[in-house]
């Protein structure tokens, strides 16, 4: 694993800004396969993100729009040259409300990241850089949290911030709170584990001995050490957020459809739909979520992979073997997940041993064999 | 570093503990099985108070699921009787006490006990997970083995991306796509449900009544009602299967790829060991211990996963259960059929841990 953790890295000093960049940086020393991946998730992203900025100049219709020229659209409607994916049941036209429901899923990831990242990187630092007993409070509470179905929090924190009938802004907070209380333990014990092993540094104690406070010291030279796994994170934290509201959506507690387009509540509807044949009410706003979910999961895949040396594609792994060291998004393995990389996310969503307060690092592979 | 399952997430307070070859008196197996233990007091205690603070943050269950329907008086009865007009603290502390007994609560629609809920609903849940985890076995572990193998390959390349798309799709819209081809395009497979009307009463008459329609169906000795059974499981358990799958590719793909660059399989190929060997005996067994640990999580996810599924195709489980009490705005039942599974997950990923210390002496401290 990438022990350089020095703060300017082994990228030439004298690299434009943009190129050292976190997802810039990948992009340029990614080769072949990976590099597709991660250009089709970056494309995937943009167009996604396009649709829901543009989306009033790209929708025929509005979301809530059941009549054009005082005539109505009618229920179910086949794909015709006047709605290119038909109507749905109560007559709205699918493509458009597809379209706006970019919008509300945008909102929802934006939401839900930010609100991940301050407070979990916030915990984390604290938590890790004091230790003592707030800091195990923490780690078992964090790692209970960690282990519960984020969809079963979701549909409480719905429950509780829009009583399950839900305007717009009702189903985004939902969402997104539920996203962010799923999510924090990640951020939490990725920093935590960061921050522990930065506060050791000779730098960070050389600061202590200059005479800096806890609050220079941790914003300065702690945090900014500490959050270089984060892009990864993100990635997955934006794919569950848009999993979660098409699953909130799809048990009925998505968005009133007079409030936004959701994609969740378009396919509750379908359900039925699928069953008499009706196909174009569930196919276009499903491909739309696997589309979005896709997308920011490839990027975090191929940031992954390119993370990890023994993963990286091996061809010209001499070229870029001189930067291993800031390529490295994950210096001592996401989430200390080891090898496993990305998939140790998954692989850590119980408590899992280390987490013990008692625990100890293994110490290595020679006292097993 | 090769350590395989995880470590130095560095949780340790003192660092000089990680001294090597350095043993506590009394630590080993039995210190850590006790630990861990004792770990699933404080987690069960967490999940079941933030499930209690954030049901009652809405207010009392009565209001939600009576309101309206009842006047003002009557309502503040049935709050009265039901305890809900006592101090908040009163209340968390009874239905502390409750879980303790085993009481989750009595639901307000339909006045039954949570747990008998739980015990004539969890049976199908357990049977769909059971399927989708032999989907996921079957389709998943091969191909990681495979992909790992032809590593960087067209195959590889194709598997990787696969398993992505599997990722990246709601359960329950493959759910809807897998219905829309093979039962209504094709005709092929039922629609929803677990078993025909004609098999559910033949099971009634003559099987055993375990809940689990698969050895009801074969009790009743009818190979009809055991295809009709099975029928009804494919799509489900594909639909929930194909999710989990991905996972495991992901996972033994990067583990047996990472095992293969460790010291011991160098020191094995350097001796001659022809690559295949090398793969079979050397790489793949240690890259499978971190599936069990994942296997135990699946378990939350497949939880997860079940409500959606369960919905999809109407397979009256847990989770189908579970929606309906929330449509009903009986939230006496959710948060109890939650806090619930909540146990559940939290001794699930106990056994886990146990069984990965058992056959991984590296989990252990």
């Amino acid at each position: 694993m990438a022990t350089d953790t020095t703060p300017t890295g082994t990228l030439p000093e004298h690299a434009p800004r943009w190129k050292r960049l976190p997802v810039v940086h990948q992009l340029r020393t990614s080769v072949g396969l990976q590099r597709g991946m991660l250009v089709a998730g970056l494309v995937l992203t943009a167009v996604f993100v396009l649709t829901a900025v543009l989306a009033p100049l790209l929708a025929p219709y509005g979301w809530a729009q059941l009549r054009a020229d005082g005539e109505l659209f009618g229920s179910h409607v086949e794909p015709s040259s006047d709605h290119l994916l038909g109507t749905t049941v109560a007559g709205y036209d699918v493509l458009s409300r597809v379209i706006w429901g970019a919008r509300t899923a945008l909102y929802t990831i934006v939401i839900g990241v930010i609100l991940s990242i301050v407070i979990g990187v916030t915990l984390g630092l604290l938590s890790g850089y004091f230790g003592g007993w707030l800091d195990r409070v923490l780690v078992v509470v964090a790692d209970a949290i960690y282990a519960f179905p984020s969809l079963l929090l979701a549909i409480l924190a719905a429950i509780v911030i829009s009583g399950g009938q839900s305007s717009m802004w009702g189903g985004v907070m939902a969402t997104a709170i539920s996203i962010t209380v799923v999510f924090i333990p990640q951020y939490f014990r990725v920093v935590r584990a960061e921050v522990v092993r930065v506060k050791g540094e000779a730098f960070v104690e050389s600061a202590r001995v200059v005479g800096a406070g806890h609050v220079r010291i941790m914003t300065r030279h702690v945090l900014r050490n500490a959050v270089r796994t984060l892009p990864l994170i993100v990635t997955l934290n934006a794919c569950e957020a848009v999993l979660t509201l098409a699953g909130l959506g799809f048990l009925g507690f998505g968005i009133e459809p007079t409030a936004a387009g959701d994609w969740g509540y378009d396919l509750h509807k379908a359900l039925a739909d699928v069953t008499s044949g009706i196909w174009w009410t569930a196919i276009p706003p499903g491909v739309a979520i696997v589309l979005t979910a896709l997308g920011v999961t490839l990027v975090g895949e191929s940031l992954n992979d390119l993370a990890d040396p023994r993963l990286r594609t091996r061809r010209r792994a001499a070229l870029v073997a001189g930067e291993v060291g800031t390529t490295s998004v994950v210096p001592g393995g996401v989430l200390a997940a080891g090898p496993e990389g990305v998939d140790g996310l998954d692989a850590l969503e119980g408590a899992p041993p280390e987490i013990l307060p008692e625990s100890e690092p293994v110490s290595g592979p020679e006292e097993d064999r | 570093m090769t350590t395989i399952t995880t470590d130095e997430t560095g949780t340790a307070p003192a660092p000089s503990a990680t001294t090597p070859g350095r043993r506590r008196p009394g630590g080993g197996l039995g210190r850590y099985l006790l630990v861990r233990f004792l770990l699933i007091f404080p987690t069960i205690l967490i999940l079941v108070t933030t499930v209690f603070v954030m049901m009652r943050s809405t207010g009392d269950p009565i209001t939600a699921a009576l309101g309206g329907r009842l006047t003002p008086e009557q309502l503040a009865e049935r709050i009265h009787e039901a305890g809900y007009d006592r101090p908040l603290i009163q209340q968390y502390l009874d239905y502390l006490g409750g879980i303790l007994r085993g009481d989750f609560g009595t639901t307000i629609s339909d006045n039954r006990p949570v747990t008998e809920v739980l015990l004539t609903y969890g049976t199908a849940t357990l049977e769909l997970a059971m399927y989708a985890l032999l989907v996921a076995f079957v389709v998943g572990i091969p191909l990681g083995r495979l992909a790992a193998a032809r590593r960087d390959r067209g195959v590889d390349a194709t598997l990787r991306v696969s398993a992505v798309v599997a990722y990246a799709t709601p359960v329950f819209f493959a759910g809807m796509l897998l219905k829309l081809v093979f039962s209504v395009w094709l005709g092929w497979l039922p629609v929803a449900g677990r078993a025909s009307t004609g098999a559910e009463i033949q099971m009634q008459r003559k099987g055993s009544d375990t809940g689990i329609y698969l050895i009801d169906a074969i009790s009743t000795g009818d190979g009809d009602v055991v295809v009709d059974v099975l029928q009804h499981a494919v799509l489900p358990a594909v639909a929930l299967g194909l999710l989990t799958a991905g996972v495991f590719l992901r996972l033994v793909r990067t583990n047996v790829i990472g095992s293969l660059a460790t010291g011991y399989v160098e020191a094995a190929r350097s001796r001659g060991v022809p690559e295949r060997r090398l793969l079979r005996k050397h790489a793949w067994r240690p890259a499978l211990v971190p599936i069990i640990t994942v296997i135990g999580l699946q378990i939350a996810m497949l939880l997860a996963g079940a409500v959606l599924t369960e919905t999809t195709f109407e397979w009256k489980g847990l989770g189908f259960q579970l929606v309906q009490y929330l449509l009903a705005r009986d939230y006496v039942a959710v948060q109890g059929m939650v806090a619930l599974l909540a146990v559940i997950v939290a001794l699930t990923n106990f056994v886990v841990d146990v069984i990965a210390a058992l056959v991984d002496p590296r989990v252990r401290f």
